[in-house]
């Protein structure tokens, strides 16, 4: 494993709802490294999606600090939280988030517009490149409601790629899909992390946690499991397995 | 972001919601299409109403006569019999601020042609007077300055003494006696009507300047100078030009009171000013708040609007934009509909005035100025209208944004 790529130590998110406070994160240390694949596990109410936003720069801790790539997060302002995702985090979202009645080729194509630091020099033929990676070259000008669900995903994920961030963060990607669609996504982080890239995955489903090289579990705000999946499971080949078992039933 | 692309968007936005992005704009639409319309309309008729100052005459100055003062019983206006047609002669002469001057000699008497007889004005003028009024022929010709060089016995009349003296002939080459003086008619005046003050303005003769002068008058003064300045511009420029001329011509002492007064319709034009500037006040008042009319229901639809795409306010929020971004992108859109009724409003105004011009004939006038102003005003709208809506957006909490139903 190399050098921690994310640091989050002693973090704490508070939230007040009337009288009652509400520690959704209480207390919580944790170090990603580069190239990890990490899922995030937890019940609801545990404090998962307070640490997808906080790791997502969408939202700043109530106390303790916070290093991306030795940025101190908490430190930043909008403006700069905003940059920072721009540059650093692609986002995949449970509902796909994708603009309705706009083509697969401008969706990718958003975080491009919002860049001003790399001045990419032909986004298009970036979105493209992101596009085909997913495996949907053939779909640019498909609108999200011509697409399935599974590749509506692909899109998704396509946009999360094409700024080219060192990390991508993924809230509950499956919690949409059928479980063949599942696995090809799987399959397609596998693929992903296998490249090099950091994969964090909120999900509350075991069997998807199960691909992931490294598993966290939350409870209240605080770590209640963080271990080594040592025999991370290959998706390609369970999908593999998949469509043998099914074309054995047809036979 | 660039700015292309932020309008590529906001035109993209519109387009995805064409009917109501049209209901939107209506109410700018309309209240621009009703200024455009009324301006256009209001200048026109003003143009009208200028025309009609114009018809009195061409930038017209009267001079006459100032009062005798003897012992301190002033003789009023005109009782000083000071002009002559040494003046006339001079301001052809040397004025370079008119374009045109005519003498007025005025004698009244009977006329009688034939077994009719009238009893009338007769009007001494040069052969200019009729471009300084504005006057037209109805038939024959006007005299020329030879006529009036020669004291040829010629006259035009106006149409009432044509019909009264020759009520079943072509008065032209007929003749006619005034105070006993044998004249040929060799014109015919267009009918004028009656003036403002009720006179008939066909009961009149017209003979030239000198022939009036000598023949039918003292043969020394006359009644009064009718001028045309060169432009209205130079109206202020011709009348000094004219004082200083007839007084050097008069040789009147530096401190000698000027023996002549000098008239123009600066009243009338000051009338048309005010009610012009009476019109102008209520058009923009009716712009305004039709604009204000329109400019909330932009508000009213980019808060809809912004309510409606909270998830993708949210979503371009995440993958960075900043604060800065969606508040340009809202903004940018609420300018673009307001611009867009503007132009819309533009043209239907347009093309109202010139259909409503048409119907009532009245001229419309087109004021490029007026149009660049609204223009600009509806934009100014759209941002000022769009800015609560645009702040509303941007300061979106991305997570509640994108977890939004």
């Amino acid at each position: 494993m190399s050098a921690a790529q994310i640091s989050l130590s002693h973090i704490c998110k508070f939230f007040s709802l009337g009288e009652v406070e509400v520690r959704a994160l209480d207390d919580l240390s944790l170090e990603i490294g580069r190239g990890e694949f990490i899922a995030i596990m937890g019940s609801s109410g545990s404090g998962k999606s307070t640490m997808m936003n906080i790791l997502g720069c969408l939202d700043t801790p109530t106390s303790g600090s916070y290093r991306f790539d030795g940025i101190a997060v908490e430190t930043l302002n909008r403006k700069q939280l905003a940059d920072l995702r721009n540059a650093k985090i692609g986002f995949v979202f449970q509902g796909f988030n994708l603009l309705p009645r706009t083509t697969a080729l401008e969706n990718v194509e958003l975080p491009l517009l919002y860049d001003r630091h790399r001045a990419v020099a032909d986004p298009k033929a970036r979105s493209i490149e992101a596009l085909q990676r997913v495996g949907l070259g053939d779909r640019l000008d498909h609108e999200p409601n011509q697409l399935s669900g599974g590749q509506q995903q692909r899109v998704a994920i396509a946009r999360a790629l094409v700024t080219d961030p060192p990390i991508i963060l993924a809230d509950e990607p499956t919690g949409n899909l059928d479980s063949r669609t599942t696995l090809e996504i799987m399959a397609l982080f596998q693929e992903l992390n296998g490249e090099g890239l950091t994969l964090v995955v909120v999900t509350h489903e075991v069997e998807v946690a199960k691909y992931a090289g490294r598993l966290i579990e939350l409870r209240d705000g605080m770590l209640l499991r963080d271990e080594i999946n040592q025999q991370p499971r290959n998706a390609q080949a369970d999908l593999l397995e998949l469509q043998e078992e099914k074309s054995d039933a047809l036979a | 972001m660039r700015w292309h692309k932020l309008i590529l968007v906001a035109l993209k936005s519109i387009a995805r919601n064409k009917m109501r992005s049209l209901l939107t704009m209506l109410g700018i639409i309309i209240g621009v299409a009703s200024v455009i319309t009324m301006v256009a309309l209001g200048e026109g008729s003003q143009a009208d109403i200028e025309g009609q100052v114009a018809s009195l005459g061409t930038n017209l100055l009267m001079v006459r006569p100032g009062s005798v003062d003897s012992g301190g019983v002033s003789g009023g206006a005109g009782s000083r019999p000071s002009l002559t047609m040494d003046d006339v002669a001079r301001l052809e002469k040397y004025a370079t601020q008119l374009r045109w001057v005519s003498a007025e000699v005025r004698a009244s008497g009977q006329v009688i042609a034939g077994s009719n007889n009238w009893s009338t004005t007769i009007k001494g003028v040069s052969p200019n007077y009729l471009s300084i009024r504005n006057y037209e022929m109805d038939s024959g010709s006007f005299f020329t300055a030879r006529d009036s060089k020669t004291r040829a016995k010629v006259a035009v009349l106006g149409k009432t003494v044509a019909d009264e003296l020759f009520p079943d002939q072509d008065p032209v080459g007929a003749r006619l006696r005034i105070r006993n003086v044998p004249f040929k008619v060799i014109g015919v005046m267009a009918e004028k009507g009656q003036s403002a003050m009720g006179n008939d303005q066909d009961d009149i003769i017209f003979a030239p300047d000198n022939t009036v002068l000598y023949r039918l008058s003292n043969g020394k003064t006359i009644h009064d100078i009718s001028a045309s300045a060169i432009s209205s511009e130079s109206m202020d420029a011709a009348k000094d030009e004219l004082t200083a001329l007839l007084r050097s011509e008069h040789r009147l002492a530096a401190a000698a009171e000027d023996d002549f007064v000098i008239r123009d319709q600066t009243e009338i034009v000051a009338i048309a000013t005010s009610v012009t500037g009476t019109m102008t006040l209520l058009l923009s008042s009716i712009a305004g708040v039709s604009l204000l009319v329109g400019g909330i229901g932009i508000m009213n639809i980019m808060l809809v609007s912004v309510t409606e795409r909270t998830r993708e306010i949210g979503l371009r929020l995440a993958v960075g934009a900043r604060p800065l971004d969606v508040l340009a992108q809202f903004l940018i859109e609420a300018a673009i509909l307001s611009l867009l009724g503007g132009l819309i409003g533009i043209l239907s105004g347009l093309s109202a005035a010139w259909g409503v011009g048409k119907l009532l004939g009245v001229s419309a006038v087109v004021n490029p100025t007026v149009v660049m102003t609204t223009v600009l005003f509806t934009g100014a709208v759209g941002v000022f209208f769009g800015f609560y809506p645009a702040r509303k957006a941007a300061n979106l909490n991305p997570i509640d944004a994108l977890r939004y139903e």
